[in-house]
């Protein structure tokens, strides 16, 4: 952030003609605050209150669990598997979308939302209707000993659908915004296609593409309604992190359930300490792009 | 170009790591005979409790090692898994329609299963009793004074949870007698009953928490198993059980699943796990969860004593049967359907 | 292997075709990128959704409509979106003042803030319900201190709205802040220095080119949370024609194991987000032809 954007609140600084007046800037950072505060820290507060209801001692014990560690593999895996592949997908889409013109590309934008739009219980059951026993391919899996559906492949694909957007979603506009010249201008100097890509694209999309990223990764690992439809719901086996805590909230182990919850919520944190470290690292970058 | 080989590695290393993860998992599986047990709700404790005295039993008779994977969620979903591929090896299901979904819509298991085990197929039963806070400031004693106007009644959805449905079919039938047998009589009851409801949570469970942890509502109406269980868990001295003096005797069944068993050759194991809840072990530790065992004799004395004496009527007897009990309350458009609807237009 | 062999060959053809599909470029990169993305998209989102539709078109037009016109389902389907609607107007509001504040003011705890903007993802639906509902419930920290002044959010409609506005919040926020790095500083300079008042800046200069993304980000509210069940029927009271969500019906459906009644309340949903999320594409590519921005 350059001094001139971002100013320290509370040192008196003339104000500069790109700023709010002190009065609105402080409204605006109350009502913001004031927001955030009612719809994530409060949630999140109730998280690390119940999980840490019984003591620390007991909030730790909960990762203990053979079923909660699997659980935590588990995620991590499907994770593993889900977030790559949508990323690759999105810097494909949003290269093809943004830097050319094509006829139907509304259509095609539309397609790739709708995964937003279909609910996460209709999400896994779409591929119950396609792998399930009574589905499409069903009985040529079932011959061929194949599992897809109530095992981890089902798992991955409900979890690809359901983040399938994310990071096309945040590329595609700031892609747009950026237009084509920089990229025709590297070309014209005799720059390779991926060499432009990686020298003059990459560097005007990261932080999109590190959103993208990060919320494509959260919601893989945060997805209940759609994992639950196909899971199975078996025990140290097909369980994600979101379904633990709902087997385990269902048992009434409340604080293990909120312990494990917290993980996922801690994910937050993780993007937290991710993005002060790029920030940090490209901080000149930044500040130098503010004035371009 | 190069952008596309980017993704197909990405695409290749993913398939690898899926592959992988599959190896793994077959591995596992083959490494021991797991019995796949896919069940319900509230049964989570009791058959946390039975598995390991089963894989013990086992083991002394055969000198196989077997692992028992639990599977547990809602009794319909449950019964939708299986019929979509779920390869269970048994099911334990809180009502019977369930696992007749499963026999018809998958033909897995075989039309005869309620005769293959005693009792019905049910080793254990239970029944709908009330829990209260304690002290009981409202009074409630009976059904009726859950119809009474000013008392909240917290009970889950039957369209989309089992137990609700045991509810809502003992509180018909506590009015088909109460009336004697006047239909309309007893719709108008058991719509007080629901229109006293300010939520309908979608599981049993949910309910419970609703009832003790949000503090709403004066009664919830629940399995007798599930009340003790949540008056032990949030503190035996805020809630206290109310038994009403008659109920209904739910009978949670439980079958082999006899597509998946001949498939992965765990038949033999399978039918042994069932006819082993009709033991002596088992019966007691099914008493010792609360639920009301098939052989009392079998069970600890002062675990029996905590499950009171009450008139319990059956299903069959009352509503002739799941399948018809299913299809005149609960369906679309059924008899539930039309509670709601009026409840609404008053509300 | 198989699959990228069946993705070269989609993708060859899509080169051939696309020499004479997009505008002449200088870029490349078009045919593998643009393969890739349809037969990816083709894959995991468009076969299994056909599945949906072929599953439904058993029940027919008139069943389907049958099933869009019953009045508890319209009742659902009239919450779903209605209360959508409202909670994704909440957060453009809310999550544009939430974004400018945490990418342009530094106070204390501003990126923590900025951290825990994606919490409603990463939290599991189930979580996020549970903890709402504790919160607004009538012995909850929010629920307690209003209901001395009798109202009701947890097991009411506004309870739905509560929990929608927390899962919609971040793509509003996530989607406009990008953009809010990206505005030119010397832009609001000049508008400064012609004479502009900062309110005047604010409306004319910054907010516009905003505008497409704010869309963006309501309409990817609006569509996530018409679908949403695990966070909304912990805090919603789930009594039909009251507080029933159009999910929640899918469910029940199912329970009953009509396959086609499921699907075709599913089917009704996609057909009505398709047609929100298209008109606002469709206005935003024409303003961005008319006005030359996003």
């Amino acid at each position: 952030m350059s001094e001139a954007v971002a100013p320290s609140i509370g040192v008196p600084a003339p104000r500069s003609v790109t700023q709010e007046a002190p009065l609105t800037r402080w409204l605006l950072i109350g009502v913001a605050v004031g927001f955030l505060g009612l719809f994530l820290l409060l949630p999140l507060a109730v998280v690390f209150t119940e999980a840490f209801a019984k003591g620390a001692g007991a909030f730790f014990a909960s990762f203990d669990e053979p079923d909660a560690r699997a659980a935590i593999w588990l995620t991590l895996i499907v994770a593993a598997i889900v977030v790559p592949l949508n990323a690759a997908f999105g810097l494909c889409a949003a290269w093809s979308i943004a830097k050319f013109s094509f006829p139907g590309k509304s259509v095609l934008i539309t397609l790739i939302d709708l995964p937003f739009s279909v609910s996460p219980v209709v999400s896994g059951l779409v591929y119950v209707l396609v792998f399930g026993a009574q589905g499409l391919l069903g009985p040529f899996l079932s011959a061929h000993g194949i599992q897809v559906v109530f095992a981890i492949p089902g798992i991955v694909l409900a979890t690809i659908f359901v983040t399938f957007p994310f990071v096309a979603r945040e590329l595609i506009p700031l892609m747009q915004e950026q237009g084509t010249v920089e990229e025709e201008a590297a070309l014209t100097l005799g720059a390779s296609g991926f060499g432009t890509f990686l020298t003059v694209t990459l560097p005007n999309i990261k932080w999109g593409l590190l959103y993208g990223v990060l919320l494509a990764n959260a919601r893989a690992m945060g997805e209940f309604g759609a994992v639950s439809v196909v899971s199975g719901h078996i025990r140290g086996l097909t369980n994600t992190i979101p379904l633990q805590v709902e087997i385990l909230y269902n048992e009434y182990n409340i604080v293990s359930a909120f312990a494990l919850a917290s993980l996922l919520a801690g994910l937050a944190l993780v993007t937290l300490g991710l993005k002060t470290l790029l920030e940090w690292r490209y901080a000149d970058q930044i500040a130098g792009r503010r004035r371009h | 170009m190069l952008r596309a080989g980017l993704s197909r590695k990405g695409l290749a290393k993913a398939l690898a790591v899926l592959a992988g993860a599959s190896i793994l998992l077959a591995e596992a599986a083959q490494a021991a005979t797991a019995l796949l047990n896919v069940s319900y709700d509230p049964t989570r404790e009791l058959y946390r409790a039975i598995n390991p005295a089963f894989i013990a039993d086992w083991k002394a008779k055969t000198g196989e090692t077997i692992e028992i994977q639990a599977s547990h969620a809602g009794s319909g979903a449950q019964a939708r898994a299986v019929i979509d591929g779920l390869s269970a090896d048994v099911v334990t299901l809180a009502l019977a329609a369930d696992i007749d979904a499963i026999v018809n819509k998958s033909g897995k298991i075989t039309p005869d299963w309620q005769k293959k085990l005693p009792n019905n197929a049910a080793p254990y039963t239970s029944t709908i009793v009330f829990l209260v806070r304690k002290g009981n400031p409202k009074k409630i004693k009976n059904w009726d004074d859950l119809a009474k106007a000013g008392i909240a009644v917290v009970t889950p959805n039957p369209k989309t949870s089992g137990g609700a449905r045991w509810n809502y079919l003992a509180a018909w039938g506590y009015g088909l007698e109460k009336f004697k047998g006047d239909e309309e009589k007893t719709k108008e009851f058991v719509k007080a009953i629901y229109k006293n409801a300010p939520v309908l949570d979608t599981g049993a469970r949910g309910s419970t928490i609703t009832f003790a942890q949000r503090g709403l509502g004066d009664v919830l109406i629940t399995w007798e198993n599930e009340a003790f269980l949540a008056s032990e868990e949030f503190g035996k001295n805020k809630f206290e059980i109310v038994v009403p003096p008659a109920s209904i005797l739910a009978e949670p069944p439980v079958a082999v699943v006899d597509g998946n068993v001949d498939a992965k050759g765990t038949r033999a194991v399978a039918e042994a796990y069932l006819n082993f809840l009709y033991t002596p072990t088992a019966q007691a530790i099914i008493a010792k969860n609360y639920y009301r065992p098939a052989h009392p004799e079998f069970a600890a004395k002062e675990d029996l004593k905590r499950l009171p004496k009450l008139e319990l009527f059956t299903v069959d007897k009352v509503f002739g049967g799941w399948a018809k009990a299913q299809k005149t309350h609960f369906a679309d458009g059924g008899v539930f359907d039309e509670i709601q609807k009026q409840d609404a237009a008053t509300k | 292997m198989r699959p990228q062999n069946k993705m070269s060959a989609s993708v060859a053809p899509a080169k051939k075709k696309a020499r004479s599909f997009t505008a002449p470029s200088v870029i490349p990169g078009f045919g593998p990128t643009f393969g890739f993305t349809i037969f990816y998209l083709s894959l995991v989102v468009l076969f299994p959704l056909s599945m949906l539709v072929l599953r439904a078109s058993e029940l027919g037009l008139s069943g389907l409509f049958a099933v869009a016109t019953e009045p508890r389902v319209a009742a659902a389907l009239r919450t779903s979106f209605f209360i959508s609607f409202a909670a994704a107007a909440i957060d453009v509001v809310f999550g544009l003042v939430a974004a400018w504040v945490l990418s342009r003011y530094e106070f204390p705890g501003r990126r923590f803030l900025d951290a825990i903007v994606d919490l409603p993802f990463a939290l599991p639906t189930a979580v996020a319900g549970i903890s709402l509902a504790a919160l607004y419930s009538p012995n909850g920290w929010i629920g307690e201190p209003l209901a001395d002044y009798d109202i009701k959010i947890a097991f009411t409609r506004w309870g739905i709205l509560v929990a929608l506005v927390f899962v919609g919040l971040p793509f509003v926020v996530r989607t406009v802040q990008p953009l809010i790095a990206e505005i030119d500083a010397e832009l609001e300079e000049a508008s400064a220095t012609l004479g502009a008042s900062r309110a005047q800046t604010v409306w004319r200069v910054l907010i516009p080119p905003l505008a497409p993304a704010l869309l963006t980000g309501f309409a990817l509210a609006f569509a996530r949370s018409v679908g949403e069940y695990g966070s909304v029927i912990f805090i919603a009271g789930n009594l039909a024609y009251v507080s029933e969500i159009a999910p929640l019906l899918i469910i029940v459906k199912l329970e009953q194991f009509d396959y086609a009644g499921a699907t075709g309340i599913a089917t009704i949903m996609l057909a009505i987000s398709f047609s929100v999320l298209l008109a606002i594409n469709l206005i935003q590519a024409w303003s961005q032809k008319r006005f030359g921005h996003v």
